[in-house]
């Protein structure tokens, strides 16, 4: 095993569909590795057999060595795979600090503590608004969630997921839905996040021209199946991966 | 490990001008803390104004309504879970209770017999049912606490050599009326302050509990469930933790029922209808509120009480659930999120339009 990350023969029916169908990737430490393709491709439900939100119908996914696709959600959080979701899902009716807080909370392993008033616990309080910062949410820190537009939204759902500090990033395509100003500042964050070099991250995306230059290497996912992965120059000559994406196949939403 | 994420929130905990520290001194500028000083203190001098038993019964009774509406709320509205068998923790005190001064001739070992089966079988139940239920559907939750409870109300109408069956028992004469030397359980004024003590005991433990990390775990689970999960928390852990600490105090709330009332039967500690009374509490008073868990008690049982009464004014008024459900409707109405749900929402809107 080499990479951090590996999946084997990943596959999942539902009914007699087959949404990702015998998909093996590698995803080496501390890299960036982006998974494009187009709607339907089965991008999302490779991360959501990854993080353990569904159980494979066939193939394992190990996790430094070891064996994970049977283990429940937060158990594989716990081990050091974070993940955002591509469909917002935060908690609407907690303030936008409380978000990112219990994702702190979660990370500093205050599990069962029910004696102590949180506020005890300020130094979480204090970080999550570290987090928000770096997305620019921190003004709306005590709104409630369900109050932010949009792209706040998708920009708190990446706060949570840095505020879990996970060995390895699970982004499901981070900026969708956003407006088009909005986008840079998010790519740059993941452009410092990917600088630092101290984890790995996992980005889908459906926009290859997004992610060219951010990726050390490209997954591509067409019908669930693994179509091309390689270092971005090689994705953008793959005549495989060119007849998709120009042949129309590859709707451009 | 990872150190510029880590580098960020040190700086900012440096900030001298962070207001969100805890500190102690602020909590008497808020106004809740200042609300529930001003109800303790006139629930406390509610027997200098009144000798009068039944209202010193009644407000008696709300209290130990209270506490059992506001562990009823932990599932409700602090963890999202319907139980349909909240009845039987409460049942399993007041049975405990009635049982155990019935056949202790020491009431000071009667009272704490009862006290420890009654937290050793809530905290059982609440755990096995809990175990049984909670990592499946919550409907599968709603149904096994119903069937769970229907088998103590059957056991307790069957088993008639212990319960008396469906009839019940009395057990005014064996109520202590010097329990530990000091402790008059048959005079009412007495039964009032310990039901005072215990529902403010109860509201300060719970109040923690809410506002502790399991406690704001709970309200995220409430709210996304799943999402929860993916942050590395152990759902089911917390759903048990709040179906355990509801029942205990509810089992509790049994106990104290038991000294007020003097009497246990199936129907009026273990049924059903009590589930949904304390449901009824807890919508009304505003779902995700502990206050208003007791202004719904306060609510309910008044309101019923009002109403049998006007049973001898007019013979229509014998119909009293029926007018008892056009209450109900009118202050879904005008509260939807509940009496102290909507206040507190109407007051949050306008600080924040100031
Ligand atoms: N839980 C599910 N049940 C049934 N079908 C699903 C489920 N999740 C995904 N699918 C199907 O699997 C395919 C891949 O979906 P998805 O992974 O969301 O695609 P992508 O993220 O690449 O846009 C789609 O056809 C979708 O309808
Ligand atoms: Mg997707």
């Amino acid at each position: 095993m080499s990479g951090i990350l590996e999946t084997k023969d990943l596959t999942i029916n539902f009914g007699g569909h087959t949404a990702v169908d015998h998909v093996s990737l590698s995803i080496k430490e501390k890299e960036l590795k982006s998974i494009i393709g187009p709607n339907g491709a089965g991008k999302t439900t490779v991360f959501n057999l990854i993080s353990g939100q569904l159980k494979p119908s066939a193939g394992q996914v190990y996790f430094k060595g070891k064996e994970i696709e049977k283990l429940p959600p937060h158990k594989r959080t716990k081990l050091g795979i974070g993940r955002s979701f591509q469909i917002t899902n935060v908690f609407p009716n907690l303030s936008v600090l409380e978000n990112v807080r219990l994702a702190v909370q979660s990370k500093e392993n205050i599990m069962y503590n029910m004696i102590r008033h949180f506020k005890y616990f300020s130094r979480l309080e204090d970080e999550a608004m570290g987090f928000l910062e770096k997305v620019q949410l921190d003004k709306k820190a005590d709104h409630p969630a369900a109050s932010l537009a949009h792209g706040e939204k998708r920009k708190l759902e990446i706060a949570i997921l840095l505020a879990l500090d996970s060995e390895v990033l699970l982004l499901d395509e981070p900026t969708a839905g956003m407006s088009l100003e909005e986008v840079p500042d998010i790519i740059e964050l993941i452009k410092e996040i990917r600088d630092e070099r101290d984890r790995t991250i996992i980005l889908i995306e459906h926009k290859m021209e997004l992610v060219l230059n951010l990726s050390d290497s490209i997954a591509v996912l067409f019908h669930g199946k693994l179509l091309a992965d390689g270092d971005p120059e090689d994705i953008m000559k793959n005549e495989q991966v060119q007849s998709a994406y120009l042949g129309g196949d590859i709707a451009d939403a | 490990m990872k150190s510029n994420l880590n580098e960020m929130p040190n700086k900012t905990e440096t900030t001298p001008d962070v207001p969100r520290q805890f500190q102690r001194n602020t909590l008497m500028k808020q106004p809740n803390y200042w609300i529930f000083a001003a109800v303790t203190l006139l629930m406390m001098a509610v027997p200098l104004f009144t000798s009068s038993n039944s209202v010193l019964f009644m407000l008696t009774n709300i209290f130990i309504l209270g506490v059992f509406a506001m562990s009823y709320d932990l599932l409700l509205g602090y963890t999202g879970i319907i139980s349909f068998g909240h009845a039987m923790f409460f049942g399993i005190g007041a049975y405990s209770m009635g049982l155990s001064l019935r056949f202790f001739d020491n009431a000071e070992a009667g009272v704490l017999v009862a006290l420890a089966a009654a937290i050793v079988l809530c905290f059982i139940v609440s755990f096995f049912v809990g175990l049984l239920s909670l990592r499946l559907r919550d409907t599968f939750y709603a149904l096994i606490t119903l069937a769970v409870a229907t088998i103590f109300l059957i056991a307790a109408e069957q088993w008639r050599s212990l319960t008396r069956g469906s009839d019940g028992f009395n057990f005014t004469a064996d109520i202590p009326n010097n329990l530990f030397g000091f402790i008059n359980l048959l005079d009412r004024q007495t039964v009032y302050y310990l039901g005072l003590v215990f529902i403010v005991a109860m509201f300060l433990i719970m109040r923690r509990f809410i506002y502790s990390p399991v406690g704001r775990t709970l309200q995220a689970i409430r709210e996304n469930e799943n999402r929860v999960a993916s942050l590395g928390f152990n759902v089911l852990h917390y759903k048990l933790i709040s179906n355990v600490v509801a029942g205990v105090i509810a089992g509790l709330a049994g106990i104290m029922y038991a000294f007020s009332i003097r009497f246990v039967n199936p129907h009026s500690v273990l049924g059903v209808e009590l589930t949904i009374d304390v449901l009824l509490m807890t919508v009304i008073g505003g779902v995700g509120t502990l206050v208003g868990a007791i202004v719904g008690a306060g609510i309910i049982e008044i309101s019923s009480h009002w109403l049998m009464g006007l049973r001898d004014v007019h013979p229509i008024f014998e119909r009293w659930v029926i007018l008892f459900g056009i209450i109900f409707i009118l202050i879904v109405m005008f509260f939807p999120a509940g009496i102290v749900g909507t206040i507190r929402q109407k007051w949050k809107a306008r600080r924040s339009s100031l």
